[in-house]
């Protein structure tokens, strides 16, 4: 067969490696938008908060300059989303077969009190500050920032039943079935996982917010909508931070407590150590092999970070059959790009509080540097962290249950091979000019009198007040 | 067991009811764009986006409903018909990204909007062509062997799949002239009314042509519709279709802006439940019927309580997006 041609050149690109790389791209690009959603929605509804409560102008300006990038960032996510919600019965068929019982109604749920919240009041949210009432509009803001969160609580209770599964009995059709939802719904890694992600969500959003308004200080200082949002993006960074690095530190224990193999990864630790394991720091791990090459480490410090005790034995991936080993190239690199970026800012609220002690924080130029810098950080630390969770899952889709290679549909390569490239070509062209859009719209400063996105738009007929906006008024 | 075999017929209902206000809510928005080439003026354009832009991601998480609901209530039915409909979902699910990002995009482009209104129109058509062909490949049946599809990537492919394709499409763009009878005025009303007419008798065709077609797909289609008792509640359907299209030229004629689109609404309520009775009891015709499918019992019933309670608080709040936004749209301030 012809078409067969372009997939038969490439070895080792059976159909389920395509739908992994298919997964994996679509995913990437999927979760950056709900990630910039997630905290944007929440600081618009705290931006509104302010302005409805002590009425200053700033406050609806920046309100509707970051509405027109959240309408644009929503829109991606939402479409980027569907792809996701089909993909799993397209591409992963026998894994919809058999986890559809546990996990399809937990993101029925995400749908029902999730996506429909966000969509019904997102169109009030955009387009509605002039056409209902204040209260009426805010708490249209605020059903949207909600939405978003239960968004994600539902789809990181499903993420999390597929590496630390509870709750479940298999049945004679090889289907998992629940015993217990709650056990489900809050299986062992959910908790850490949640927090770890809705607070990466925050810092994301304040990293872009805090580079925008460093951009638009370094050309003036004196700009009003400027200064406060860099200083709410800085405060973000100076709280956060810290507590992100006490709740990844957190989520690392629990993976440690029920998915050791995949801290195995993350460390490199391709060999057992009886009396304290070192910290590696930097390597280049040789899967083949089984060997760290050019390791930079530190003795026993390895496991005095994981069991808290210079001497404690560690096990490493000598003691697991090779065919269960995660791709330790990915999840030890991904997590020292995440950690890195975490401590990068953890400096970053550091210095932001020292200029601010010192009433430098509207003209310290290198510090203004440094925010810029670090706008895109917040993506980069989303999807490296990301990168190490599921690979580190990997070779299974639910952890120690189910291998990915009896996960996938019964599809030839050419079939996956041909819808990957389409959505490469798709993506890349549709979401880098949103990217695009999106800059555009930050390079533009924050005005006096800032319109939201209707402004710009025909509005339906007037002379009709609606009723519901002139009584909550 | 029986009570298994209840809450999966209630749960084929919900999916049922999930799937046709997809169809209602989002038809009429993604004939829109496919009406889209139709009305070349930017004004015209910016009105009719307009029309739909607070609305649209309502419309379109039925979808999501739709898909994520089969999962969780049918995970068999879900895993064995998206690899067979691989294609075309795929195609759609590509659609909708290009129509999706229009919405915002063209605002955001003034060198491109051309580009993106193109990309609205282009995404929208694809879209419903490749529902159209999803539909028509789950009625002319698919290749299952144990719990997998067992066919190719394009045995979707039919004279049948394509005809059902090209008949939603009308269906759609149908929908979409009626919304914008609507919720327009002047001009583009009047050529919102013109295209009605034009559309309306390809919709009635296509039911026409997809009704005679059907029965002679698979032997028990035929059986369902022409044996008797059957006969007596299957015979008022055509009827029915027949006396909607007459009530919806008289409207058409007479000039009532509302009339048209509800009726349309009406038509398509009668040619989804033309279909219900083609496939009921099957999910997957001739091969997975909706108890062979269902998900246990404990999962249709953990969800079942949540539908019960959010579903009519969507349609409440879904309500009142659409009344905020109610009455004809205009262009604004900046354009008149």
């Amino acid at each position: 067969m012809s078409l067969a041609f372009p997939w038969t050149i490439l070895p080792g690109l059976d159909a389920v490696h395509l739908a992994r790389a298919q997964f994996a791209f679509t995913m990437s690009f999927h979760i950056v938008f709900p990630a910039f959603s997630i905290g944007l929605a929440s600081y618009l509804a705290v931006l509104e908060a302010l302005w409805l409560w002590t009425g200053r102008e700033v406050f609806i300006n920046l309100f509707n300059y970051w509405l027109k990038i959240f309408a644009v960032g929503f829109g991606m996510g939402v479409v980027s989303g569907i792809v996701m919600s089909y993909q799993f019965g397209t591409n992963w068929s026998a894994f919809s077969d058999k986890t559809g019982p546990v996990i399809g109604p937990l993101m029925a749920y995400e749908v029902l009190t999730a996506f429909f919240l966000e969509a019904g009041f997102l169109g009030v949210m955009l387009f509605g500050l002039e056409r209902v009432g204040h209260r009426l509009h805010f708490f249209a803001t605020l059903m949207v920032a909600v939405g978003t969160l239960i968004s994600a609580f539902w789809i990181l209770s499903a993420n999390s039943w597929m590496q630390t599964p509870a709750g479940y009995a298999v049945n004679a059709d090889g289907q998992f079935v629940v015993t217990d939802w709650l056990k489900v719904i809050f299986n062992p890694s959910f908790p850490y996982r949640l927090v770890h992600m809705v607070l990466a969500a925050y810092l994301t959003t304040a990293l872009v917010v805090g580079a925008v308004g460093a951009f638009h200080l370094w050309r003036d200082p004196h700009l009003a909508g400027a200064r406060v949002m860099f200083s709410m993006a800085m405060w973000m960074a100076t709280l956060v931070a810290p507590i992100q690095i006490v709740a990844g530190d957190q989520h690392g224990l629990n993976t440690l407590k029920h998915q050791p193999v995949k801290i195995m990864g993350i460390e490199g630790h391709f060999d057992s150590y009886s009396d304290g394991a070192p910290l590696i720091l930097l390597g280049l791990p040789d899967q083949q092999a089984g060997k760290m090459r050019y390791a930079i480490e530190l003795p026993k410090l390895g496991s005095l970070v994981l069991k808290h005790s210079l001497d404690a034995p560690l096990a490493g991936l000598d003691t697991v059959p090779r065919e269960n080993w995660p791709p330790v190239y990915i999840t030890f690199w991904s997590f020292r790009i995440m950690v890195g970026m975490g401590f990068l800012m953890f400096a970053l609220g550091l210095f932001s509080l020292w200029a601010r002690w010192r009433g430098t924080l509207y003209r310290q130029r290198p510090l203004h540097a440094f925010a810029i810098a670090m706008g895109p950080a917040g993506f980069v630390a989303v999807l490296a962290g990301w990168f190490t969770t599921e690979a580190g899952r990997q070779p299974f889709t639910v952890y120690g249950l189910l291998r990915t290679a009896d996960s996938a549909s019964p599809l030839a390569a050419p079939a996956v091979g041909s819808s990957l490239l389409a959505f490469a070509i798709v993506y890349f062209t549709v979401f880098t000019a949103g990217v695009i859009y999106l800059l555009r719209l930050m390079a533009q400063p924050p005005h006096p009198g800032e319109a939201g996105p209707s402004r710009d738009k025909p509005t339906v007929a007037a002379g009709i007040t609606p009723a519901v906006g002139s009584y909550l008024r | 067991m029986t009570g298994s075999i209840d809450i999966a017929t209630i749960w084929a209902f919900i999916i049922a009811f999930a799937v046709f206000v997809y169809v209602v809510m989002d038809g009429f928005d993604l004939g829109l764009g496919i009406l889209f080439p139709l009305f070349p003026e930017k004004t015209d354009r910016d009105v009719i986006m307009n029309s739909v832009a607070p609305v649209w991601d309502g419309n379109e998480t039925w979808l999501v409903l739709g898909g994520g609901g089969l999962m969780a209530a049918f995970p068999l039915a879900y895993a064995v018909l998206m690899p067979a409909l691989y294609t075309p979902v795929i195609a759609m699910l590509i659609g909708l990204i290009f129509r999706g990002v229009a919405f915002e995009f063209r605002w955001r482009s003034e060198g491109r909007r051309n580009l993106w209104d193109l990309a609205f129109a282009g995404g929208s058509l694809l879209a419903a062509l490749a529902q159209g062909i999803a539909l028509g490949a789950i009625l002319q049946g698919v290749h299952v062997e144990g719990r997998q599809y067992a066919g190719g990537w394009w045995d979707w492919l039919t004279p049948f799949s394509i005809l059902t394709g090209l008949s939603l499409a009308a269906g759609y763009a149908l929908l979409g002239a009626t919304w914008l009878v609507l919720k327009t005025e002047d001009r583009l009303r009047e050529r919102a009314y013109h295209l009605c007419w034009y559309l309306l008798f390809a919709m009635l065709g296509a039911i026409g042509a997809v009704s005679i077609a059907t029965p002679f797909l698979h032997i028990q289609y035929a059986e369902r519709w022409f044996t008797w008792p059957n006969l007596i509640f299957t015979a008022p359907v055509p009827i029915a279709v027949a006396c909607i299209g007459v009530l919806l030229m008289r409207s058409l004629i007479e000039r009532q802006d509302t009339r048209p689109f509800f009726l349309s609404l009406l038509l398509f309520a009668l040619s989804y439940a033309g279909l219900g009775v083609s496939m009921y009891p099957y999910i997957v015709p001739q091969s997975i019927t909706i108890w062979q499918a269902a998900a246990p019992a404990n999962s249709q019933t953990f969800m079942l309580v949540g539908v019960a309670v959010l579903i009519p608080l969507i349609l409440a709040y879904t309500a009142l997006a659409y009344w905020v936004f109610r009455g004809k749209v205009r262009a604004g301030s900046g354009y008149h």
